[in-house]
C-alpha cells in the first residue's frame, strides 16, 4: 500500500483541541436525540405532551381557583359561584387538627412543634455522619426530651425512664465483653429493675401538679401520632432487625431457632392483625392492674412487624459479603462483637440500603393503619371528625386526601432521596 | 506451573532457625463430615524457620494452615502456637490470632475501608494502641511493601500485586511472631507475583518465621529451608529443598514434582 501504511510513522506536528460541530452541542441536539429521534418517538411525544396538558388544564385552575378563608363548604360554594375550584378552607380551619389530632389541648401546640425541631437537629449527626460526633449527645438525650415535651406530666418519667436505659448501658458494657448473653439479659433486666422502682417511686398524681400539663396518649393525633410511630419504630426496628438477623445466623441452635420461628410468624401475619392484638388483647398478657399505655403497645407491635422484615433485608446483605471477610477479620484477632461492627455490619447494612429505606417507607405509610384501632392519626381525623363528624366540611374529598397525600409523599420522597444520597457517598469500591 | 526467576541475591545473615520452639503440633486428625481431611499430622516449627507447603490440590495444605490459627477447628490432637495451645477457649485463640499474621489468595482487604484504615484497624481495637502510633507503623509498614501513596485510597483502586502487598503490611502492623501464606500469589498475573515474592523475601530476611503454601517453586529453593510435601491430607515428605528438589525419596513426590516442574 501507500506510504502511509508503512510501519514508522512520526508525528510532525501536534493537533490543538477545537469545539464539537453546532449540531452536537446545545438544546437542538437534546432535543433531538431524546425527544425526536424517530416517528414512534415522535408520536410518544405529542402523545405525552398532550396527556400532561389536559392534567394540567384540569388541575391548575383548581388549585389557583382554590378557596383559603371560608368556614365551611357551603360558603366555599357561594365564593365560586359556579367556577370550577377547590375549598382549601379546610386546611386552614383544620390545621391544627390535621396536625395535632382533635383533642391535644390547642394552647399546648408549641410541644410537640418543639419536639419536632428538635427531632431534626437529633437526626441529623445519625444520617449524616460528617457532622461533629459531640451532637450525638443531644440525639442520645433526644427521645426522653421529646417524651415530656409531648406527653408532659411529672419530669420523673422521664428520668426514670433514662436512668433504666443507661442502667442497661452500664451492665452491657461492663459484662457484655466477655459473655455477650449475659450482658444482653443482664442489660434488659436492669432496665426493668430500675423502671418498676421508679414507677413506684413516683407518687399518685404527680401528673397533676406537673410543669408541663399532661396528655394522655389517647388525646394525641394527627400527622403528629404518624410522625411519632414512623420515627420511633423504624428507629427502633432497624437495631432490633439486625439483632435478629445476627441472632438467626447464630450457631447457637436455640437462639436460631428462636429468631427463626419470630422472624417467619410475624411476616405471615397481616399488620392489621398485629394492631387489633394490639388494641384488644395484648392486655391478657399483662398483669391485669397494669394499664400499658396504648400507643406503647402499637409502637411495640409495629416495630416488631418491620424488625423482622429488617432483619430478612439485612441477612440477604451479610449473605452478599464473600467468606474472607469473616476470616479475615477473625485471623487479625478481632473478636466478634469487633468483626460484626467494624467490618460486617457496615458493609452488610450498605448494601441492604436500599432494602431497608423500602421497609421503612412502607412502614411510615402503615403508619395509618392505626386510624382502624380508633386512633385518629391524619387519616383517622379525615375519616373521622373532619369528613364524618362535621357537617361543614362533609363532601371535601379531593382536598383532604390530597393534603394526606401530599404530606405523606413529601416524607417518603425525602426518605428516598437522603438513601441515594448515602449510597453515593458510601460507595468505595470501584470494581 | 512455572518456576519465576528471583533475580536478586538473597541476604542470609538474619535468615536464622533457633532453637525456640514456635510451633508444635502433635497427631493432629480433622475432619469435614465424614471426610478424613488431615491425617496424624506431626509437624516441629522453629523460631526463624521458613517452611513452604506443597502438594496437589485438595491434599488439605490450606487446611493445615487454617488450623494453625484455628481458622478450622481441629477435632483430634495438639496444636502449640508460641507456647499457648490452641483449645476451644476464645481467649487463647484471640490470643493466637493476634501473635500470628495471615495473608489470603484472594487478599480479603476490607473494601470499605481506606488502605491506611485496614492496617490500623486491628492494631487500634485488638491491641489498644493509640491511632496516631498506629498510623505511623502503618506508613512504616506501607513504605516497606513500596506503596506508601496509596495510603488514602480504597483497597478496589488498587491492582491485585498492590492490594495483596497492603495484605501483608496489613498482617505486619500486628508485629505478628510468625506468618501464614495460603497461595498469596496464585491469583495474580506474572509480574504481580515478582513483587509479591519480593516482600516475602525481604520478610524472610528480617528472620520472620513463615508457613507458606505456594506453587512457586523458585521461592521454595531460594529461601525457604525446609519443603513439606502433602497428598491426601498426610505430611509425605519432608526435607531441605536442595534435596527434596533434587533427590525426592517418595513416589508420589516425584510424580507430582515431575508434573509441576513439567521434567
Ligand atoms: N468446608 C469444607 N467442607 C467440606 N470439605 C471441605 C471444606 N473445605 C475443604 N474441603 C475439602 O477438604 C480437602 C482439602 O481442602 P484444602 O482446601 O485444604 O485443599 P488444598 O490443598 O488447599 O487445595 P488447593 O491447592 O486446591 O487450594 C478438599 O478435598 C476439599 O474438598
Ligand atoms: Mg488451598
Amino acid at each position: 500500500m501507500s506510504e502511509q501504511n508503512s510501519v514508522a510513522f512520526v508525528a510532525t506536528e501536534s493537533i490543538p483541541p477545537s469545539p464539537p460541530p453546532s449540531s452536537q452541542v446545545g438544546a437542538v441536539k437534546w432535543l433531538r436525540e431524546n425527544l425526536f429521534s424517530n416517528w414512534q418517538s415522535t408520536l410518544l411525544t405529542v402523545v405525552s405532551l398532550l396527556l400532561i396538558f389536559q392534567i394540567l388544564s384540569t388541575l391548575l385552575p383548581w388549585v389557583l381557583n382554590g378557596v383559603w378563608t371560608t368556614s365551611s363548604l357551603s360558603e366555599c360554594r357561594d365564593v365560586l359561584q359556579g367556577k370550577f375550584g377547590a375549598c382549601f378552607s379546610v386546611l386552614t380551619e383544620r390545621w391544627n387538627q390535621l396536625l395535632f389530632g382533635f383533642k391535644y389541648p390547642s394552647d399546648q401546640y408549641w410541644r410537640p412543634t418543639l419536639a419536632f425541631v428538635f427531632l431534626l437537629i437529633a437526626a441529623a449527626p445519625v444520617l449524616f455522619f460528617d457532622l461533629p460526633r459531640k451532637m450525638l449527645a443531644f440525639t442520645v438525650a433526644y427521645p426522653f426530651v421529646a417524651f415530656w415535651l409531648i406527653w408532659g406530666g411529672t419530669l420523673m418519667a422521664p428520668i426514670v425512664a433514662f436512668l433504666g436505659c443507661a442502667a442497661a448501658a452500664y451492665v452491657f458494657s461492663a459484662y457484655g465483653k466477655t459473655n455477650f448473653a449475659l450482658g444482653f439479659i443482664g442489660a434488659i433486666a436492669a432496665a426493668l429493675v430500675v423502671w418498676s422502682v421508679g414507677a413506684v417511686l413516683i407518687p399518685e398524681g404527680a401528673n397533676d401538679s406537673a410543669i408541663l400539663e399532661h396528655v394522655p396518649s389517647r388525646d394525641l393525633g394527627g400527622f403528629m401520632l404518624n410522625m411519632m410511630l414512623g420515627v420511633t419504630c423504624v428507629s427502633l426496628s432497624i437495631p432490633l432487625g439486625i439483632a435478629l438477623a445476627l441472632g438467626r445466623q447464630s450457631n447457637m441452635p436455640l437462639i436460631k431457632g428462636l429468631c427463626v420461628v419470630f422472624i417467619e410468624f410475624v411476616r405471615g401475619v397481616p399488620l392489621i392483625t398485629l394492631l387489633f392484638v394490639a388494641s384488644v388483647m395484648l392486655s391478657y398478657f399483662f398483669p391485669p392492674d397494669a394499664t400499658v399505655d396504648l400507643f406503647l403497645r402499637v409502637v411495640i407491635m409495629m416495630t416488631l412487624f418491620s424488625a423482622a422484615y429488617v432483619a430478612e433485608v439485612i441477612r440477604g446483605g451479610l449473605a452478599a459479603l464473600p467468606k474472607g471477610q469473616y476470616e479475615a477479620a477473625d485471623s487479625l484477632g478481632l473478636d466478634y462483637p469487633q468483626a460484626m461492627r467494624l467490618i460486617i455490619l457496615p458493609q452488610a447494612l450498605k448494601i441492604s440500603i436500599p432494602g431497608i429505606v423500602n421497609v421503612a417507607v412502607g412502614l411510615f405509610k402503615d403508619t395509618t393503619l392505626v386510624s382502624v384501632i380508633s386512633l385518629f392519626d391524619l387519616v383517622g381525623m379525615i375519616r373521622g371528625p373532619i369528613l364524618g363528624g362535621s357537617a361543614e366540611w362533609n363532601g371535601v374529598y379531593w382536598e383532604l386526601w390530597g393534603f394526606a397525600a401530599v404530606l405523606f409523599f413529601v416524607v417518603c420522597y425525602g426518605i428516598s432521596q437522603y438513601s441515594q444520597w448515602l449510597e453515593r457517598r458510601l460507595a468505595t469500591d470501584h470494581r | 506451573m512455572s518456576e519465576l526467576a528471583i533475580d536478586r541475591e538473597i541476604d542470609r545473615s538474619k535468615m536464622q532457625v533457633s532453637d525456640e520452639i514456635a510451633i508444635q503440633i502433635n497427631g493432629m486428625n480433622k475432619w469435614y463430615g465424614a471426610f478424613h481431611v488431615l491425617r496424624d499430622i506431626n509437624l516441629t516449627v522453629n523460631r526463624g524457620e521458613r517452611i513452604v507447603i506443597a502438594g496437589p490440590s485438595g491434599s488439605g495444605k490450606s487446611t493445615l494452615i487454617r488450623c494453625l490459627n484455628a481458622l478450622e477447628e481441629h477435632q483430634q490432637g495438639q496444636i502449640i502456637v508460641d507456647g499457648t495451645e490452641l483449645t476451644s477457649d476464645l481467649k487463647n485463640i484471640d490470643k493466637i490470632r493476634s501473635e500470628v499474621g495471615m495473608c489470603f489468595q484472594h487478599f480479603n482487604l476490607f473494601p470499605h475501608l481506606t488502605i491506611l484504615e485496614n492496617c490500623t484497624l486491628a492494631p487500634i481495637w485488638v491491641r489498644k494502641t493509640p491511632k496516631k502510633e498506629a498510623e505511623e507503623r502503618a506508613m512504616h509498614f506501607l513504605e516497606k511493601v513500596k506503596i506508601p501513596d496509596q495510603a488514602h485510597k480504597y483497597p478496589g483502586m488498587l491492582s491485585g500485586g498492590q492490594q495483596q502487598r497492603v495484605a501483608i503490611a496489613r498482617s505486619l502492623c500486628m508485629k505478628p511472631r510468625i506468618m501464614l501464606f495460603d497461595e498469596p500469589t496464585s491469583a495474580l498475573d506474572p509480574e504481580m507475583i515478582k513483587e509479591v515474592l519480593d516482600t516475602m523475601i525481604e520478610l524472610a530476611e528480617e528472620g520472620m518465621t513463615m508457613l507458606c503454601v505456594t506453587h512457586e517453586m523458585g521461592f521454595a529453593r531460594q529461601v525457604a529451608n525446609r519443603v513439606i510435601f502433602m497428598a491426601d491430607g498426610q505430611i509425605v515428605e519432608q526435607n531441605e529443598p536442595e534435596e527434596f528438589f533434587n533427590n525426592p525419596k517418595s513416589e508420589r513426590t516425584q510424580q507430582f514434582l515431575s508434573q509441576i516442574l513439567g521434567h
